[in-house]
């Protein structure tokens, strides 16, 4: 116990030692926070768009203020020819040209309608499609306005209720996949690199023959990392809560209960990786490979499971992260207890178990 | 012996790490053509001093002069007309022996054909023609000391530099590897080469023993061993490491 | 020149000699390519949601049936409970709650407007967002289906304005994400390659001390650096030809533009972010700091570059720092040529602010690397 207790306090030193290790050990999580709570935003604004007005009457100005005012659009340039529309959008400048029909007003009052065209650069269809249903709306409402007087005569209204997120800020959605994929980073990378380097120069056979066990070994390697990984975990709680306001609902206790077993799983993942690489580079293309990609992309972080295509939910469900996520959200924002999530926990206390036996056994065939 | 060119010399050399003094004052000069060896116990200073030699560290003070080159200023010229086999070992495991010839070679810009030719006669002296094509990771140590030494005074420098080129390897690997060296310094290759195997220090025409960063002595084996009136060189040193 | 000749020899000999690499590089980024683009999905199809109806009405039927109609939407099961509704959308189970209140169709008919409830799961915005529009429309498609059974659709023709909003989409009328993402998940492989193998492996010959051997020769600094950047340049170079490839036979990516541009831009975006990859490797002693510093500016930067989501929508401090990261140059204009099939004077701008990128970053790499300790 004593050779342990020295082994990691050696560990302890190498790693508080190396002050860019640390500077992004604890950066990274800050940062990401950071950059997930304010740069991602789904919300359209300062969308730039150009306006082909061929009319230019007091009810098409009109619009055009609804619309500059909304704070969604900024105008860009007025258009004063069809084939303009073609250069901006190469030059990527704005993103929808609204045109509106000749003698616009004239029409309108004439015949009781008007027509407007609204082009859309599709090359990012996401956001074509939700900058053209901001328009349309806006438009919808003006047209509301302007025929205040009269009423369809059937009306349901929906009472939509946003659960959880009344404001939908999309640091509800980030912050526990940060959460998840700091700690995938941390645990599983760090560790997984911390050991294929003594492998590969050598200082493991040294350790491997000293009166210490590889369990002990191991265990030494990692548990500087367990508190890296719970301290990262803390900070990113208490940064979501003070600068993004998420809410913990839940339990605390079973919120560090359940990060505590998913660092736990991130760190025999990458104990089980460094068992199957021979050089850091390996074992680092791998964590890229599979570890980072798939938490991004793979766990519900950005994408939601339910849209993908069935052979991919399948995969999405081998990935551990995807359950820490849930488990995240649903303690954390809806304040759900264990009942509700004990089987997010048995599937990530499954794979504990099963990680730590394939490296076990690899571990062993490698001594032999 | 005093008529002969100096190549190195070294004026009170000065290195330090923070307040750890590594090199304290070292002045010697090293002759053309002699096999020089620096002695010393481990952590005496003598990699630190061979780095500065090659242009690998900056000193803290002194004038140095290396092929009449100054180390402050004119590194890239003294690389020209040196070569150095590392303590730590320094061919790429992943290629064979010809291709860390040919890549050392390269890099010192010699043409392809004098490579291939050079590299034909190496195989063939050092009898490797049958691992010529292996991983160097797959070759035995002392093999890999051989080929080491081989790449490092391959482009026929005036100075080669081997910093404790033996270390881990049996007596008569090492005797091969001597063999090596004269061989080198037949050539006129100057020899500069630290070790702490005192028998390896017989083999040298001049050594300087090294302590606590600074220089103790400095003689031919022959004048040390009188002078202190023992019989070995390893009572040489012992007794200078007592002092 | 030649000098740098033996450097690139030996990086590709040693690249094509490990075993494990191989398929690393040049398997795996395609493999990912595949899962990643299938991933990375926008387009709700399956929400899940539980119908809560205390009217059981003729109305609140049809209504129902309209959503269970739907493409969008699963009819996961019908209730009179709200709690019990709400307790499966704490456990995840829906994404989307309706509850129609009793006397829903009376108040419809009796006082022509009537309310409902929709409860969504909003802890992914932007989803939420989206079934919220998904509903919306179907209660208001209902509603004109309504107006036109009762034949009061006359009344439509009361309301005396009416602007009529046509809208088309350039460039991508099907709206098919994947021809967004394609591009997208290639920068990023392309990116890890390239900027992870060149400075993992000038930061591994520091470790192994080979590097050592190759600081006592009269090798030239810029020599070294660019002996490391080409091999690399090269690989990566190849994998995006063979991700274009893979895009265009799978995904069927359309190919507006110039290739020749696309390549071209390529070639110096490669070089910023190899010099990079080399800067980093300059800064760093062991492979872990390396890798750990790769990391950091890597995730930084691909979320920054707008791959997900568009970068004018990010503060303004976030769109000053991206005039300095060369992803979302790359991301920006790989998707323009590709999918607008822009020319060299729409992103002549682009290439300038790369091309300047390359230089410093390569600069500073040589600057940094020191043969001399």
């Amino acid at each position: 116990m004593k050779e342990f207790l020295g082994f990691v306090k050696k560990e302890f030193i190498h790693i508080f030692r190396d002050s860019r290790t640390l500077v992004v050990l604890f950066g990274l999580p800050v940062a990401q926070i950071l950059i997930f709570g304010f740069v991602i935003q789904n919300e359209i604004q300062d969308v730039r768009i150009a306006i082909h007005d061929k009319s230019k009457d007091p009810v098409t100005f009109d619009i055009t203020n609804k619309l500059l005012s909304s704070g969604f659009f900024r105008l860009e340039k007025y258009l004063t020819s069809e084939k303009e529309t073609e250069t901006i959008f190469k030059t990527g400048r704005v993103r929808e040209v609204i045109v509106f029909d000749d003698d616009f007003a004239e029409t309108l009052k004439r015949e009781g309608t008007a027509g407007i065209q609204l082009l859309a650069d599709a090359s990012d269809p996401n956001s074509a499609r939700m900058i053209v249903s901001y328009t349309q709306a806006i438009i919808a409402t003006y047209l509301k306005e302007l025929n205040r007087d009269h009423q369809l005569p059937l009306i349901i209204e929906p009472r939509v209720r946003m659960m959880y997120n009344a404001d939908l800020k999309s640091a509800f959605m980030f912050v526990p996949g940060t959460m998840a994929l700091v700690l995938t980073l941390v645990s599983a990378m760090m560790t997984c690199i911390t050991i294929v380097r003594e492998k590969e120069t050598g200082t493991m056979e040294a350790l491997l023959v000293s009166p210490l066990r590889p369990v002990q070994i191991i265990a030494g390697k990692v548990t500087p990392y367990i508190l890296l990984s719970c301290i990262n975990a803390v900070v990113i709680l208490i940064l979501g809560y003070f600068i993004f306001q998420l809410p913990i609902r839940g339990s605390l206790l079973l919120l560090f209960g359940e990060t505590i077993l998913f660092i736990s799983l991130a760190l025999s993942l990458g104990i089980m990786i460094s068992t199957m690489s021979k050089t850091q580079v390996v074992a680092m293309f791998f964590s890229a490979f599979v570890l980072l990609l798939p938490t991004l992309l793979l766990s519900g972080f950005i994408f939601p499971i339910e849209n993908m295509p069935k052979v991919l939910q399948w995969l999405c469900y081998a990935m551990p992260p995807k359950y820490f996520i849930t488990i995240l959200r649903s303690v954390m924002l809806k304040g759900t207890g264990i009942a509700e999530v004990w089987r997010e926990t048995l599937v990530l206390t499954g794979m504990l178990v099963f990680f730590i036996s394939v490296s076990a056994v690899r571990f062993k065939v490698r001594l032999q | 012996m005093n008529q002969r060119k100096t190549i190195i010399s070294v004026n009170n050399l000065v290195k330090k790490f923070g307040g750890f003094v590594a090199n304290d004052n070292l002045t010697f000069d090293v002759h053309e053509g002699e096999i020089f060896g620096f002695l010393g116990a481990n952590g005496a200073g003598k990699t630190t001093a061979i780095r500065i030699l090659c242009g690998l560290s900056y000193p803290t003070s002194g004038k140095i002069l290396v092929s009449g080159f100054d180390v402050y200023t004119q590194r890239e010229e003294i690389k020209r007309n040196i070569g150095y086999m590392s303590q730590k070992f320094s061919l790429y495991e992943d290629l064979n022996i010809r291709e860390n010839i040919r890549f050392y070679g390269g890099i010192y810009g010699m043409s392809s054909s004098a490579i291939r030719r050079k590299t034909d006669e190496l195989i063939e002296e050092l009898d490797l023609s049958d691992i010529a094509g292996t991983l160097i990771r797959d070759i035995p140590l002392g093999w890999r000391q051989k080929v080491a030494f081989s790449v490092a005074v391959f482009h026929e420098p005036k100075i080669v530099f081997l910093d404790e080129p033996t270390g881990g390897v049996d007596p008569l690997t090492r005797r091969q590897f001597w063999e090596h060296i004269y061989r080198a310094a037949a050539r006129g290759i100057t020899v500069f080469i630290t070790t702490h195997y005192m028998d390896e220090a017989e083999y040298c025409e001049r050594v300087s023993i090294m302590a606590e960063g600074r220089i103790e002595a400095l003689d031919s084996p022959e004048n040390l061993k009188n002078n202190y009136g023992v019989k070995t060189m390893d009572e040489v040193f012992l007794k200078i490491a007592r002092k | 020149m030649r000098t740098i000749l033996y450097i690139i020899q030996k990086e590709f000999k040693q690249v094509f000699r490990n075993k494990t690499m191989l398929p690393m590089i040049f398997v795996l980024p395609f493999v990912q390519l595949l899962i990643l683009v299938n991933a990375a999905t926008m387009d709700m199809k399956n929400i899940d949601m539980i119908v809560v109806d205390m009217d059981l009405s003729t109305s609140s039927r049809s209504l129902i049936e309209k959503f269970s109609h739907s493409p969008f939407f699963t009819l996961l099961k019908t209730t009179f409970s709200v709690d019990e509704a709400e307790n499966r959308m704490l456990e995840n189970e829906t994404d989307m709650i309706l509850v129609i209140p009793a006397g829903f169709e009376h108040e419809l008919y009796g006082q022509g407007a009537t309310s409902l409830q929709i409860q969504v799961d909003a802890i992914n915005g932007m989803t939420a967002g989206l079934i919220n529009g998904y509903a919306t429309q179907i209660i208001n498609g209902y509603t004109l289906e309504l107006l036109s059974e009762t034949g009061r659709n006359a009344l439509i023709n009361l309301i005396p304005k009416n602007i009529t909003v046509n809208h088309s989409f350039w460039y991508n009328s099907e709206l098919e994400f994947k021809h967004y993402m394609v591009p997208g998940i290639l920068t990023i492989l392309l990116t890890i390659i390239g900027m992870f193998l060149a400075s993992l492996n000038l930061v591994r010959e520091k470790e192994m001390g080979t590097i050592e051997q190759i600081n006592v020769t009269p090798i030239r600094k810029y020599q070294f650096i660019i002996g490391k950047l080409v091999p690399f340049w090269i690989i990566a170079m190849f994998e995006l030809a063979f991700g274009l490839g893979i895009g265009k036979l799978l995904f069927n990516i359309p190919v507006e533009g110039s290739l020749l541009l696309l390549f071209a831009y390529a070639a110096l975006y490669l070089v910023a972010v190899l010099g990079m990859g080399l800067l980093i490797s300059t800064l760093s002693q062991t492979q872990q700091q390396a890798q750990f510093l790769n990391f950091f500016v890597l995730v930084t930067f691909v979320m920054m570059s707008g791959i997900f989501t568009p970068a004018e929508s990010m503060p303004h401090w976030a769109q000053d720092l991206n005039t300095i990261n060369p992803l979302a140059y790359f991301m920006r204009v790989i998707r323009m040529i590709l999918l607008k099939g822009s020319e060299f004077r729409d992103v002549a701008g682009d290439f300038l602010a790369i091309a300047i990128m390359a230089v410093v970053l390569t600069a500073l790499a040589t600057w940094r690397y020191r043969k001399i300790a």
